[in-house]
């Protein structure tokens, strides 16, 4: 499927999206507060953060949609983002079609918008509906459609143009497993092509799965930014001690601020690394029943980076999530 | 530029078709038809009405002898002025009391003529008899001269027109127009206020935001609501030509404006379609930032209103062209389309038109930005912060002061 023209070259770019400095107050409220971001040309990238951290209000900077109040941002080289619509797709967070347009002109409408003549949109729009299982309801009104297929024809509007930029503000929402599953492969699919995906979420889950890079916003400000591995490497890894015996000398080896529920302890790996640890639960006669490492999680390392208040909206898992 | 209108037209085309293939706009189409309807149908009764039943009755109570006379006396007058009678002469038996006349039910007698020619008595209330003394001195004298009464024989020359007659032609033609344009604005462009919500309603606004200037939204809408209102007119011409034909013949009953009716027709179209997107621009501009179709109902009023102080502006100058105040209508944007269609029926100067189209369109595009920066401030919440226009002033005018 090729693109509409699109004036940058990709080979050009080291970054498809790039921020600085940005911006964005209501009145008193400071809901963007000087945010760098640069996301990687191809690259799986996501915006992490609790509701009212501020990820909406970024992504509608970064589009143009509304304009910062400090700080300047370019999409695919360009600071108008508006100039290189045809090469960006947008998913907003609040889901909105005509409810009396068939599926197909309403994926052919979103194209035109975006520089796509209507007959191709229109063309292509039911090969993505044939892809997606949905050919049947390419000629049903939207408003006939059940809510998930209704998010899938936004999401497969958002792409029907083949843009080289696709931004998605919590695309997850609302959808149930099933579709969280395509949806995923959908991204999957679009960033092996080589389309840059950035992506907003408050599903730690779908980042950790999905994303090669990630920022953690909370409060309007990045707390932390890089891969899903440098943030879990935050964290020292977990070790979980099971003993038979629940005293004796071995206990000097285990770290006094340990979590301990019966004969089970909880406690950062040594600094030194295991072996000092276990070679005194040996020596010590502890009894070992069982003894492992773990290694954090995105969540723990959200809750250890943005704080335990910004990650109470968040849901660590898929099955947390609403529908699923 | 080319972008903006390629995006305008996108929008304009999908607003277009979702209101033509709609039902409802079946209803928009036969609306306006229904009183054409009515009209005809009407038109025969009230034109009866205004010959018989509203004409005020004279009771007459003189001798047979001379309320024949009388009647003569108003058919002579009548034959002279061309015209209808404007009182009915009602005969009674000579003596009857003018009071029990008066007072009779279902009579409807509004003045009692008794006593004699000679010595005529009018009896009746205040108001009547202001009214109609001096058309029923007029009959009686008539009556009384008979045929004494010197008749002068006028000689008539006809010739095809006279600057007179043109003038007062083309300032009825000019009239009609102006009214027309007004009702057809003021029935269309208010269709304008509520056109945003539907994208606020359905969320699509943020798809647009992302995707086309706000500009081409705003001019998109304008150009879908434009093109269905000239389907309307379209249909609804069609009808009354038909109607008119069927009852009347082929005949066109207006007079000829100065610049022809070729010329006159396009520029109608024309100063529509301005007045139409002048209003219609500020309509949206305004309706963009009402959250709900409450909210539009509640300032549709003030909407109106305004509307009409435009037309009134416009209308009350029609026959003073060239004077301060119909300048004043002509350069005042939301009514110069009115003034200046009323002027095409008078003036066959092209030039004007040029200047005030080219004015026009300015102020429609400065009303389309004023009210996108409205749109993406108050409704997009961008640009916030403090950085428009009023704020500079008041952080000028505070530092000014420091």
């Amino acid at each position: 499927m090729n693109g509409v023209s699109d004036p940058v070259s990709p080979n050009h770019l080291s970054y498809a999206v790039e921020g600085h400095g940005l911006v964005k107050r209501f009145g008193d409220f400071h809901a963007v507060d000087g945010i760098d971001i640069a996301v990687p040309v191809g690259s799986i990238y996501g915006i992490l953060g609790p509701n009212g951290a501020g990820k909406t209000t970024l992504l509608r900077m970064l589009l143009g949609i509304i304009d910062p109040d400090g700080g300047h941002r370019r999409l695919l080289g360009e600071a108008q983002p508006l100039k290189l619509a045809r090469a960006i797709g947008y998913l907003p967070e609040e889901r909105g079609l005509y409810p009396a347009m068939k599926a197909v002109e309403a994926i052919a409408f979103m194209g035109a918008l975006r520089g796509l003549p209507l007959r191709e949109g229109r063309r292509r729009g039911r090969a993505l509906l044939e892809d997606h299982g949905l050919g049947e309801a390419a000629d049903k009104p939207v408003r006939a459609l059940s809510k998930g297929m209704a998010q899938t024809v936004q999401l497969l509007g958002t792409i029907v143009h083949a843009p080289r930029l696709i931004v998605l503000d919590e695309p997850f929402s609302g959808l149930d497993a099933i579709n969280q599953g395509k949806l995923e492969a959908l991204i999957r699919r679009q960033a092996a092509d080589g389309v840059t995906i950035l992506f907003s979420t408050h599903v730690i889950a779908h980042a950790e799965r999905l994303c090669e890079r990630i920022a953690i916003v909370a409060g309007g400000r990045i707390r932390f930014e890089g891969s899903v591995g440098a943030a879990r490497d935050r964290l020292r890894p977990q070790v979980r001690l099971e003993t038979r015996r629940s005293d004796g000398p071995w206990r000097a080896a285990v770290p006094a601020d340990a979590l301990v529920e019966g004969n089970v302890w909880s406690f950062p790996l040594p600094l030194d690394g295991i072996e000092p640890l276990l070679k005194a639960l040996v020596d010590g006669d502890a009894g070992i029943e069982s003894l492992s490492i773990e290694r954090p999680g995105l969540h723990d390392a959200f809750v250890a980076i943005a704080g335990a208040e910004a990650a109470r909206d968040m849901v660590p898992a898929i099955d947390e999530e609403d529908g699923a | 530029m080319r972008e903006l209108l390629r995006a305008a037209f996108v929008v304009a085309r999908r607003d277009f078709t979702a209101i033509i293939f709609s039902k409802a706009f079946i209803l928009f189409l036969i609306g306006p038809l229904l009183p054409l309807g009515i009209g005809v149908v009407a038109g025969g009764l009230g034109q009866r009405m205004a010959t018989e039943s509203l004409r005020p009755v004279v009771g007459i109570t003189l001798s047979a002898k001379e309320a024949q006379a009388l009647e003569d006396g108003q058919a002579r007058l009548k034959s002279l002025f061309y015209r209808r009678p404007a009182i009915q002469l009602r005969r009674y038996a000579a003596g009857e009391q003018p009071d029990a006349l008066l007072a009779r039910k279902g009579e409807r007698i509004n003045v009692v003529l008794s006593g004699t020619l000679d010595r005529p008595v009018l009896t009746g209330r205040q108001g009547d008899i202001d009214r109609m003394r001096g058309d029923i001195a007029l009959i009686a004298s008539i009556a009384r001269a008979g045929s004494a009464l010197p008749e002068t024989a006028v000689t008539t020359r006809i010739v095809a027109d006279s600057s007179g007659a043109q003038q007062q032609a083309r300032l009825l033609t000019g009239r009609l127009a102006q009214i027309l344009l007004f009702l057809l604005t003021m029935l269309l462009a208010g269709m304008v206020l509520s056109n945003m919500v539907e994208e606020k309603t359905n969320k699509i606004i943020e798809i647009l935001a992302a995707a086309i200037p706000v500009d081409a939204i705003f001019l998109g809408k304008l150009m879908a609501m434009l093109a269905m209102s000239f389907v309307g007119i379209a249909v609804w011409s069609s009808a009354t030509v038909a109607v008119y034909t069927v009852f009347v013949g082929i005949s066109f009953p207006l007079p000829p404006p100065a610049m022809g009716w070729p010329l006159f027709l396009m520029l109608a179209a024309v100063y529509f379609a301005t007045a139409y997107t002048l209003l219609g621009s500020l309509f949206i501009g305004i309706g963009a930032q009402a959250a709900t179709v409450r909210d539009v109902q509640t300032i549709s009023m003030p909407i109106t209103m305004t509307q009409v102080m435009f037309f009134f502006l416009a209308s009350f100058n029609v026959d003073r062209m060239g004077q301060p105040m119909e300048l004043l209508a002509v350069a005042f944007p939301f009514s110069s389309p009115f003034a200046m269609i009323a002027r095409a029926a008078q003036s066959d100067a092209l030039l004007p038109h040029l200047a005030a189209l080219a004015w026009q369109w300015l102020w429609v595009a400065l009303i389309i930005r004023i009210g996108v920066r409205l749109f993406r401030r108050n409704v997009l919440k961008s640009g916030g912060g403090g950085r428009g226009f009023f704020s500079r002033l008041r952080v000028s005018i505070s530092r000014s002061g420091t």
